[in-house]
């Protein structure tokens, strides 16, 4: 058997990992692992994770890492920043993280143009906590709390992140949404992502589309078909604002 | 290292402004802070004085990101710090607590205001159970109550070095009479005083290549299985009882054969000393007795003080609604000595009010 290759900057005494079977993550930190790898800034990398599924990656890469509060990623990873503008400063968060109990951090951290790289995984719910309505649920979803769907009367439509980043932020900055149904453009968008903190040009956003089966109730078709078909029709993906060309649509 | 003080030197300043010169004393590196009185001034004093030392500054959207950024920029190696008050304080408990939990080195200085809620601007000791005792944690921090400017300026050096020293979340709790009012101090430079400044370092960000020279640093807060916090808990428990007795401070004044025994902490010490001098003058035998630590509690000491004296009473005086006294009467529980308070929540206590207290219970 050939074993799959593995990222450098991964970190093998935590391997296999601990994502639920068919989860996103580990395609997006498998893309990372290369990216970060292809860039050689493993050495100077910081890696910071934030509370619910994305809390796994603590000790995912060979980076030096730490683990924050729920929604406390982006403040962590600023300070570090701020201190230390020389290291490359990951935030790594879900999309409740990020979106609803982080979004004052996210928001003015964004309006600042603070020279970090936030990967923010959107799965559509609190996948950790046993599936809640997250702020990314789409019309209709049946999550914990919406269990006959989410009705946009009650409780808003999705929070569309890039698309008010992107409006948010000054010449300079990165904002893009990737899905991990696309493995070359997430690779793509990831490098962009940390290249634009390495040239020093700005904030660098990136919210990768992920899968949840578990929280779902899906199987592996189910799933693909949620990904393609109601997700990544609700979500645009692209590059919304970039330094590099006209971007990715 | 450019010397910040030079000559030792008179100054009559702002509590505020004395805590920002202590901080560049300390060689603070870096402060992140939000708005809040009464500490706005630390940070009007730090963001005019920083440039000029090659310091840093971050007006963050809340305190839980200014607490948050200070985490992160301690993990990374600088001396950062930040200050706060009343709401404030509450909103910080969040990072505290992080930094508790990872034994962050975390100087923070708070400002006493009225409470609860939005309380006061002005002036209270009713934050001690919070600094104390905040977060979803076991009060493993270390707490100076200052009571004169000359003790801000000290207690920022010192508060800086014993957080660096131990790795316990360290705190000056001032109040906002300490922040606004002016006063004289001797300003200086710590090594013209022996004083050692702990140079900071990094958690994260280490040299060295990943792999070959050393393994990546995984830091954490979170924890599977009960057994490992336990034993985390557990160990943070042993190294803060180990360093207990050298962090532990207080003063005491005139307790010898003293018949009751005043005890306060902060600025309300200096009430109850010159009431101690009315009192003796007037043939009463009072004494008085100051925890400069809230937190490790000078509890052996305060043992020792009733040991040796006469007290037949003592009386608890605080500007608050017994958040120093639920301290005492944990720590020298079994005592029997009748216990008399004089609570001012949010308001100021003069040597008259004790004075007038103590006629009243002899």
């Amino acid at each position: 058997m050939v074993a799959p290759a593995t990222p450098k900057s991964w970190y093998l005494p935590s391997k296999p990992h601990k994502f639920c079977p068919g989860c996103g993550h580990g395609i997006v930190l498998k893309a990372l692992g290369e990216t970060i790898d292809e860039l050689d800034i493993q050495d100077k990398t910081i890696f910071g994770c934030d509370i619910g599924c994305s809390l796994l990656s603590w000790d995912f890469l060979a980076c030096d890492s730490t683990q924050t509060h729920h929604g406390r990623t982006t403040p962590v990873m600023v300070g570090i920043k701020r201190a230390r503008p020389q290291l490359i400063t990951i935030g790594y968060m879900g999309d409740g993280g990020g979106y609803s109990i982080g979004s004052q951090h996210l928001l003015n951290a964004a309006v600042r143009n603070e020279k970090v790289t936030l990967i923010l995984v959107n799965n559509t719910n609190y996948g950790m906590t046993g599936g809640q309505m997250a702020p990314t649920t789409l019309p209709g979803q049946k999550t914990e709390t919406t269990p006959y769907g989410r009705d946009p009367e009650k409780t808003g439509y999705p929070t569309k992140g890039p698309e008010f980043l992107s409006e948010l932020t000054p010449d300079g900055a990165y904002v893009a949404r990737a899905t991990v149904s696309k493995y070359k453009q997430l690779r793509r968008f990831l490098r962009n992502a940390l290249r634009n903190q390495i040239e020093g040009n700005g904030f660098s956003f990136l919210e990768v589309l992920s899968t949840c089966p578990t929280n779902w109730r899906t199987n592996a078709q189910q799933t693909w078909h949620f990904l393609e078909d109601e997700m990544e029709q609700f979500f645009t993906v692209g590059e919304f604002k970039t330094p590099f060309g006209k971007g990715d649509k | 290292m450019q010397k910040v003080i030079g000559e030792t030197k008179k100054a009559f300043l702002t509590g505020n402004e004395a805590i920002a010169w202590g901080c560049l004393a300390a060689e603070a590196d870096m402060m992140f802070g939000y708005p809040i009185t009464p500490q706005n001034e630390i940070m009007h004093y730090w963001t005019r004085l920083a440039p000029k030392y090659g310091k840093e500054f971050l007006q963050t959207e809340d305190e839980i990101s200014a607490g948050f950024t200070v985490c992160g920029a301690i993990q990374s190696g600088i001396k950062a710090f930040t200050a706060t008050a009343g709401p404030g304080n509450v909103l910080m408990q969040e990072p505290f607590g992080m930094a508790e939990g990872m034994r962050l080195p975390f100087f923070a200085i708070i400002q006493q205001r009225g409470g609860p809620s939005s309380g006061t601007v002005i002036y209270s000791q009713q934050e001690v159970s919070l600094t104390c005792y905040g977060g979803n944690g076991e009060g493993h921090r270390i707490v100076y109550s200052t009571a004169t400017h000359q003790e801000l300026y000290d207690y920022t050096i010192k508060g800086f070095n014993t957080a660096w020293k131990y790795r316990f979340p360290t705190y000056l709790l001032g109040d906002g009479y300490q922040a606004k009012m002016r006063e004289p101090l001797e300003m200086y430079e710590p090594s013209e005083r022996g004083i050692d400044i702990i140079k900071p370092y990094p958690l994260l960000g280490l040299e060295g290549h990943i792999g070959t020279d050393r393994e990546p640093q995984h830091l954490r807060n979170i924890y599977s299985m009960e057994e490992e916090l336990y034993d985390v808990v557990l160990k943070n428990d042993a190294d803060y009882n180990s360093v207990r007795q050298e962090i532990t401070e207080y003063s005491e004044f005139n307790c010898e054969n003293a018949e009751v025994i005043i005890i306060s902490h902060g600025v309300v010490s200096r009430a109850a000393e010159d009431a101690v001098k009315v009192l003796r003058a007037q043939g009463i035998k009072a004494g008085s007795f100051r925890p400069i630590t809230l937190r490790p509690f000078p509890r052996e000491q305060l043992l020792a003080v009733l040991e040796k004296s006469n007290a037949k009473k003592l009386l608890i005086t605080e500007s608050a609604l017994g958040q120093l006294e639920r301290i005492v009467k944990y720590e020298i529980y079994g005592q029997t000595l009748p216990i008399e308070t004089l609570f001012m929540p949010g308001v100021g206590i003069i040597d008259y009010d004790i004075i007038q207290k103590i006629k009243s219970i002899i």
